[in-house]
């Protein structure tokens, strides 16, 4: 199915999609984060009222050649609830910003999961056996009166319903001033990184009362406050290396072996702005909302407003290549700032490594309004646009590609600027680790494409 | 200057130009950016009974101080009032995504 004019020949089909039907869509139900686990077995999605739902692949059925098995849910909690800050007497928001699976070490899952301020570290596991024939106590709990007992028994393990349970193990928490937007482990699996919009701090897996601060980047006056920090990731080989995205479209790349506090960065990427092209909205459009290393590390990936650009490691004057989402927004700016729109932060993501390491193809995915979400292939240079909605509902028929009509006259099956939804937009999305399956997710519903498989 | 060629405009300087003529007083402010600003504050005020008082007490007449315009901007005399006060949140149920 790889076909020779790569990855762009991928047919994608709609498999699934979760949660409600409705239109009313209750603030809880927001869907704030999504994201594969290592192995691609699990699928994580984070919503605002501060829940955490997981699903599981099933396992492959040999009769069913035709797809891949479907993600059922597995394992569902309370991860954060909505919090008082009495010195200031503000409430903090139990909304999920980030999910981060750890690399399995044992039969046991764990994930980072965060709020605005408090990260947590949660282990899911299965219990699929429980022990019966206590002494001294009956099968309903009830202890027995010892009087009675005249016979001793042995107790023994026997096979229950398959039970998934989820408990906080670390709560890392009072480490931040400003609001978490990234967290990121470390390939060495013990450290991880939390970002807010003014600081960066690391973190030991096990130690829950210490942090370092690796970047401050506070002011000493406030009123001199030009720059905040938006997102920050660690790189996928190098320990030492990091890079944190900023509000006026700079990456900065860091190596903790250089200081303690990496307020030097080593790399500063940055693409010099045309100066006439200047207006009111440059600033605001060039902010980063997301930075994702590529597999390899040799490149990272970053999305602003209207475009995603790649850049390669060892060249900070400009990107490698800039892809635009949606180009046709540039003339709307103004309408978009008063509706806020212009604020949304949308991610970005990678298709699987295996593809990538054996050079078949590298795709970049991203999200955009009316539900649309957007692919772009680095070695072709296509790009496709696609839609999440319910009506594309039936497995295995191919997604149609989408077009939005700029301007000028609307050629059938387009869809013009005017007639964009902005309340449909898919700000998360996420591609398998190994296989060509994505979840994407509109404002409360989560849709799993995978590829047709002939 | 040449007046006499026909300036392009880009879209975006358009798009500025629109958005001035609606809000005259944009981006007049001195010191850190609004937008920073309001980013780092983010998050529901609510009221505080000890910055109420103190406020009260500073007043000269006795009118009682008030949220202002922007009930999201948190500063000394920004002090919502009982009436400001939005409903609470409702109690929590299982995902509709688990559903």
């Amino acid at each position: 199915f790889l076909g020779a004019g790569g990855g762009n020949d991928i047919q994608w089909c709609f498999s699934q999609v979760k949660g409600a039907v409705d239109d009313d869509v209750a603030e809880a139900d927001i869907i704030s984060t999504v994201e594969f686990n290592h192995s691609g077995e699990l699928l994580a999605t984070g919503d605002k009222g501060g829940r955490v739902v997981i699903f599981q692949q099933e396992q492959e059925n040999k009769t069913q050649s035709h797809s891949r098995g479907e993600y059922n849910v597995y394992s569902t909690f309370q991860s954060h609830e909505p919090e008082f800050d009495y010195l200031k007497s503000l409430e903090i928001e139990e909304k999920i910003n980030k999910i981060r699976w750890l690399p399995q070490k044992n039969a046991a899952q764990f994930l980072l999961s965060t709020n605005d301020k408090t990260i947590k570290l949660w282990k899911i596991s299965e219990r699929d056996k429980r022990p019966e024939g206590y002494n001294l106590k009956e099968e309903d709990g009830r202890y027995r009166d010892p009087t009675t007992v005249t016979t001793l028994r042995v107790p023994v393990f026997r096979p229950m319903d398959l039970m998934v349970e989820a408990s906080p193990r670390r709560i890392f928490a009072n480490a931040h001033t400003y609001h978490i937007n990234s967290i990121s482990i470390n390939s060495d699996y013990e450290t991880y990184l939390s970002a807010d919009d003014l600081r960066i701090n690391l973190w030991h897996l096990e130690i829950t009362d210490r942090s370092f601060n690796i970047v401050d980047i506070k002011p000493a006056n406030m009123e001199e406050l030009t720059e905040v920090i938006t997102a920050a990731e660690f790189h996928p080989n190098s320990c030492n290396t990091f890079v944190y995205s900023s509000s006026k479209g700079t990456i900065r790349l860091c190596d903790m072996r250089a200081s303690a506090l990496c307020d030097r960065h080593s790399k500063l990427f940055e693409e010099p702005e045309d100066p006439s092209n200047r207006s009111f909205f440059s600033e605001i459009i060039s902010s980063i909302s997301d930075v994702k290393f590529s597999h390899s590390g040799r490149y990272m990936m970053t999305r602003d407003y209207l475009s995603v650009k790649i850049w390669d490691l060892n060249m900070e004057n400009r990107p490698v290549e800039t892809y635009q989402v949606h180009e046709y927004l540039r003339s709307k700016l103004c309408s978009l700032y008063e509706n806020d729109c212009i604020f949304d932060k949308f991610e970005c993501c990678w298709n699987g490594s295996d593809r990538q390491v054996f050079l078949l193809y590298i795709i970049v995915m991203t999200g955009s309004y009316n539900n649309f979400f957007r692919m772009f292939d680095r070695n072709t240079k296509r790009d496709i646009t696609l839609e999440a909605s319910r009506e594309n509902n039936k497995p295995r028929t191919v997604l149609k590609p989408r077009k939005v009509c700029a301007s000028g006259k609307r050629k059938k099956d387009e869809i013009s600027v005017d007639s964009l939804d902005f309340n449909k937009k898919i700000l998360h999305t996420a591609w398998h680790p190994k296989e060509n399956i994505i979840a994407v997710a509109t404002t409360n519903n989560l849709y799993i494409f995978q590829d047709k498989m002939n | 200057q040449d007046m006499q060629e026909k300036e392009t405009i880009t879209p975006e300087r358009a798009e500025e130009a629109k958005l001035k003529a609606k809000y005259p007083n944009l981006g007049q402010k001195p010191g850190g950016s609004d937008f920073l600003m309001k980013r780092l504050q983010k998050g529901q005020k609510y009221f505080d009974s000890g910055d109420y008082n103190m406020a009260k007490a500073k007043m000269k007449n006795k009118q009682l101080p008030s949220a202002g315009p922007d009930k999201n901007l948190v500063t000394g005399d920004h002090i919502p009032t009982p009436q400001d006060l939005p409903q609470r949140k409702s109690s929590l149920v299982t995902s509709k995504l688990a559903g």
